[in-house]
């Protein structure tokens, strides 16, 4: 995926004139062509995140389409108020690119893990658009839609991906249908192979989707039956107030499945980071089974 | 281009300013600022509340969005808000807050408030109107000397000047409320990393002309003005 984004983006700068990059060192060697054709809008401020962003909301305040890229933790967590002042109160867009998504970079340990940020931009109110592409041809064609627009739009990159793109996802995407009134499982980004692997066998409805924000409200409201299982792979319970309100007039049961909150304090590599979080395809079959069975069961 | 005196505001100021109540809070603050910004746009600025929205327009970014009383008349006195606005500030209908909104207000190029943001927006505004061939235009952030005691002001301080970011112009309003002060002053902080500064009397309309029109070319410059002390 960051190659995709790379090579997409390279592309965008060559094309658009509108189109700017603003980075903090990170990726800065791989844009090093590009940014000798277009000095003035390939710009590398240093390890300097917060000047990133306001780099980026100066860019856009005069008209340019900036696109900012780093580290999820460095981009979101640390330059969160920027990303709030800077461009959201400024009442500018950006397109913001971070790699390095939850687990991604479980051997570098918590200081390069951030499985918060879509919370994060839960904060801020609804007018982000959070992008959670699971495969790299999917990023090149949001990255291209997310150029041609002025609105605020977070990109999500990871090195989990899933075996085939479905580029048109923005909606929920139905992959497998179960019976009437089966229970609606919906995968997010690269969980949709785990998800696909755990409920091998149940009679539940898989819907997938790379873009939890907007949530599709209407998707969900057509595809829930009374339970309702999330498999997001950033922090568990992101969106469950976005199902609970859209079901707020419905019966319903939620499970939500994803990253937890603690700290785990472990290296190891990403794999095993998804089985101590319950996200491997075993986890989520245990999790799920569970859950569906606890009634009348 | 040759800089024109454009307005003397200075007869319709203080009116203005006493039509602006409810904000006693940040009163010295507003009166540090007074008289930068009178010189700023009766005489520099590029702007009128005719090209507000023409690429070819100076900038000034607000960042020490706390007391904008002076701006406010300021703005008033140049047409670009209604004098009447200045009655009801922070007032339930009003469009003027504590803090400038640039969704609510004419010729406001930023929403400030929280400090340490005006500089950061002002290198990247500087960097997008370079990168759009708009060569003309300065892009001019007041801060004040506290306001610098933020991080993110020492990123684009350093920045700025290690990439030579010559159409950008800070002005830091010294009214010695930061809470250390600046040892070896204000200007060395901004030298260091490359830029050029002038430090001068902030009461001082011809020297802060001179100053607020003193840049240089291939660095970023600084004014810094210095007011009496907050107190």
């Amino acid at each position: 995926m960051r190659t995709a984004f790379i090579d997409t983006t390279t592309a965008l700068l060559d094309e658009d004139p509108r189109t700017a990059l603003v980075l903090a060192d990170i990726s800065a060697s791989q844009f090093a062509p590009v940014g000798r054709r277009h000095p003035d809008r390939v710009l590398n401020v240093g390890i300097r995140e917060q000047l990133m962003i306001g780099v980026a909301g100066g860019l856009a305040l005069t008209g340019l389409r900036p696109i900012a890229h780093s580290y999820a933790t460095f981009l979101v967590d640390r330059a969160y108020e920027q990303i709030k002042l800077d461009l959201e109160h400024q009442g500018v867009g950006a397109v913001l690119v971070s790699i390095g998504a939850s687990y991604d970079g479980s051997a570098e340990g918590r200081t390069h893990q951030s499985p918060g940020d879509v919370a994060l931009f839960d904060s801020l109110g609804d007018g982000w658009t959070v992008r959670v592409p699971g495969h790299p041809d999917e990023v090149r064609t949001l990255l291209r839609d997310a150029a041609t627009s002025d609105d605020p739009i977070y990109l999500r990159l990871s090195e989990q991906r899933n075996t085939d793109a479905y580029p048109d996802a923005a909606r929920l995407r139905v992959l497998r249908r179960g019976g009437a009134n089966a229970p609606l499982v919906v995968a997010v980004g690269p969980m949709l192979d785990p998800t696909v692997a755990a409920t091998e066998g149940m009679d539940v409805t898989v819907a997938y989707t790379h873009t939890p924000r907007p949530f599709d409200t209407r998707g969900l409201r057509a595809l829930a039956a009374t339970d309702v299982v999330l498999v997001e792979p950033y922090l568990a319970g992101t969106s469950s107030a976005v199902v609970s309100r859209t079901l707020a007039d419905v019966p319903h049961r939620l499970l939500a499945l994803g990253v937890g909150q603690t700290d785990l304090r472990r290296y190891g590599d990403p794999a095993d980071h998804a089985r101590w979080h319950g996200l491997d395809a075993d986890g989520l079959r245990r999790s799920i089974s569970a859950f569906l069975g606890s009634l009348g069961g | 281009m040759t800089t024109t005196l454009t307005t003397d505001s200075s007869a319709r100021l203080p009116g203005l300013i006493r039509r602006l109540t409810g904000d006693e809070k940040h009163a010295p603050s507003a009166h540090s600022t007074i008289d930068v910004l009178q010189v700023l746009y009766d005489r520099v600025l590029r702007v009128t509340p005719d090209s507000v929205d023409d690429p070819e327009r100076d900038r000034f970014l607000l960042s020490k969005g706390h007391g904008p009383a002076a701006y406010y008349a300021v703005l008033a006195a140049h047409g670009f808000i209604p004098d009447a606005w200045l009655d009801d500030l922070a007032g339930p209908e009003s469009r003027l807050g504590h803090h400038p909104d640039r969704r609510l207000v004419p010729g406001v190029e930023i929403s400030s408030g929280s400090l340490g943001h005006g500089l950061g927006l002002a290198v990247g505004t500087a960097l997008g109107l370079r990168a759009q061939g708009l060569h003309k235009p300065r892009v001019y952030v007041l801060l004040g000397d506290a306001e610098l005691d933020e991080g993110s002001n020492h990123e684009a301080i350093a920045y700025a000047g290690a990439t030579g970011l010559d159409s950008l112009t800070a002005v830091v309003v010294d009214n010695s409320s930061a809470s250390y002060g600046w040892a070896g002053g204000i200007a060395s902080r901004f030298t260091v990393n490359g830029w050029t500064a002038d430090t001068v009397n902030g009461r001082d309309h011809d020297a802060l002309y001179a100053a607020l029109t003193g840049h240089r070319p291939r660095h970023p410059h600084l004014v810094v003005a210095r007011t009496e002390s907050k107190g």
